[in-house]
């Protein structure tokens, strides 16, 4: 069977983002949505983490590091893109220190529209998410055999 | 033949108990925070599905230690759940939380460094206590054998009140549990990223999980055997006062903040000193 849909543990990483959809994720995990139902826990660590939940865009500060989190995590993973920013870099694209959506630096699977993406789209981010996962955690078990 | 059943009757149960009291302990606090919760098997889910991820090796000791600190726990669990001696199993008890500790150093990692300080800090607070505790019940009864202890002809509660109230305020420790869930905490899961399991993944990881919900029984078998005594009514009771002394904790780890390492280690030999030490100093006067 496969319990990577059961239990997904979220990395949560800011890029340059205003704080609007940081605050929407964390929102998830308030009372009203309690997204820990589902099972979702958000570690604050690379290692433990199935799912990097990235909002805000790319600059030249932090592209090293969203690169080596996502190195660091344990396959199988899968990426969400949270927000326009992290989309394409929306609003901050024209920046000098910008470089763009997340997708520049490492492979996305989903993209959360939305300035700032209200909960309710990112929990269905993380579901959508979850397929691929399960998909991936098959792929990698045929591998092995 | 009886006895190697009721080995594996125990390796294979006391874990599936430990993993049902964490889901249990997940509602409850999700409950008391105003929230759904997850399904009373998430941990069991949560295992699973870290048994399926990829373990990153950081090196092979790193990863050695957990299994070793698995072994001694199961040692101890057996040895407590069938009666044996509770100095022996305390102290292999010991040997697996030291072989934790050590798995953390290995790694390098500042985190789990810091990690295995604070978890070697903790033992500092809370090992008297346990000593304490065995050296009551052996006062009480004359035996350090588990199964001549809950065959006495009173509960041990009766002439180690104090003793028991210094254990209740460690178990806090063992259960890692608010205030005193420095090393690696339950419910912050952004505590100096996960003190000691911060390096581990995968399959590594479920096996901390599972040494903890191993570690849950013990220290609930402490408590039981504070209650048990010759008559079989007074089992149910002790079972009982296990239910709440968990509640208890639960309760506890929801309505307090984390202290710190200076308070922990303070505030436990404080009640250490005073609780348990007087308890034994008056008992010494009436055996």
């Amino acid at each position: 069977m496969n319990f990577s849909k059961k239990s997904p543990w979220i990395l949560h990483y800011d890029g340059s983002s205003c704080n609007g959809c940081d605050i929407e994720v964390l929102a998830c995990l308030t009372p009203l949505y309690d997204v820990e139902r589902f099972g979702v826990i958000n570690t604050g660590n690379p290692k433990h983490a199935d799912i990097l939940l990235i909002t805000g865009s790319i600059n030249e500060q932090n592209k090293s590091v969203v690169k080596q989190l996502y190195e660091q995590m344990a396959d199988p993973k899968v990426v969400v893109a949270v927000g326009i920013c992290a989309a394409t870099g929306g609003i901050f694209s024209e920046c000098y220190n910008v470089l763009g959506g997340v997708d520049r630096i490492i492979p996305v699977d989903v993209y959360v529209p939305g300035c700032a993406a209200r909960p309710e789209a990112i929990i269905d981010g993380v579901v959508k998410a979850l397929d691929i996962l399960a998909e991936r955690q098959k792929y990698a078990r045929k591998k092995d055999k | 033949m009886k006895l190697v059943l009721n080995i594996i009757v125990i390796i294979v149960l006391a874990p599936l108990a430990g993993g049902l009291l964490t889901g249990v302990d997940r509602v409850i606090s999700a409950r008391m925070q105003g929230r759904k919760g997850p399904s009373v098997l998430q941990p069991f889910y949560d295992v699973l599905k870290l048994f399926q991820k990829e373990s990153i090796e950081v090196n092979t000791m790193h990863r050695f230690f957990v299994y070793i600190s698995l072994i001694f726990v199961i040692f101890t669990t057996v040895i407590m759940l069938l009666g044996g001696d509770i100095l022996l199993a305390l102290f292999a008890l010991t040997l697996g939380s030291i072989f934790f500790v050590l798995g953390g150093y290995a790694s390098n990692s500042p985190y789990s460094t810091i990690g295995s300080e604070r978890e070697l800090l903790q033992m500092m607070a809370f090992e008297p206590m346990i000593l304490l505790t065995a050296i009551g019940l052996y006062y009480g009864d004359k035996s350090f054998f588990i199964k001549d202890i809950i065959a006495a002809n009173v509960p041990s509660i009766v002439y180690l009140p104090g003793v028991f109230l210094g254990l209740l305020y460690i178990l806090t420790f063992k259960l890692r549990k608010s205030p005193f869930d420095l090393s690696m905490s339950h419910h912050g899961h952004q505590e100096i990223v996960q003190g000691i399991t911060t390096e581990y993944s995968g399959k590594d990881l479920a096996i901390i999980q599972i040494t903890h919900w191993y570690e849950t029984i013990i220290a609930l078998a402490l408590v039981y055997l504070f209650f048990a005594f010759k008559s079989p009514f007074s089992h149910i009771i002790a079972i009982f006062a296990c239910i709440i002394a968990y509640l208890l904790e639960i309760v506890v780890d929801n309505a307090f903040a984390r202290v710190k390492w200076q308070h922990a280690l303070k505030s436990t030999w404080v009640v250490t000193g005073v609780l348990a030490s007087v308890n034994l100093v008056i008992l010494s006067f009436f055996r």
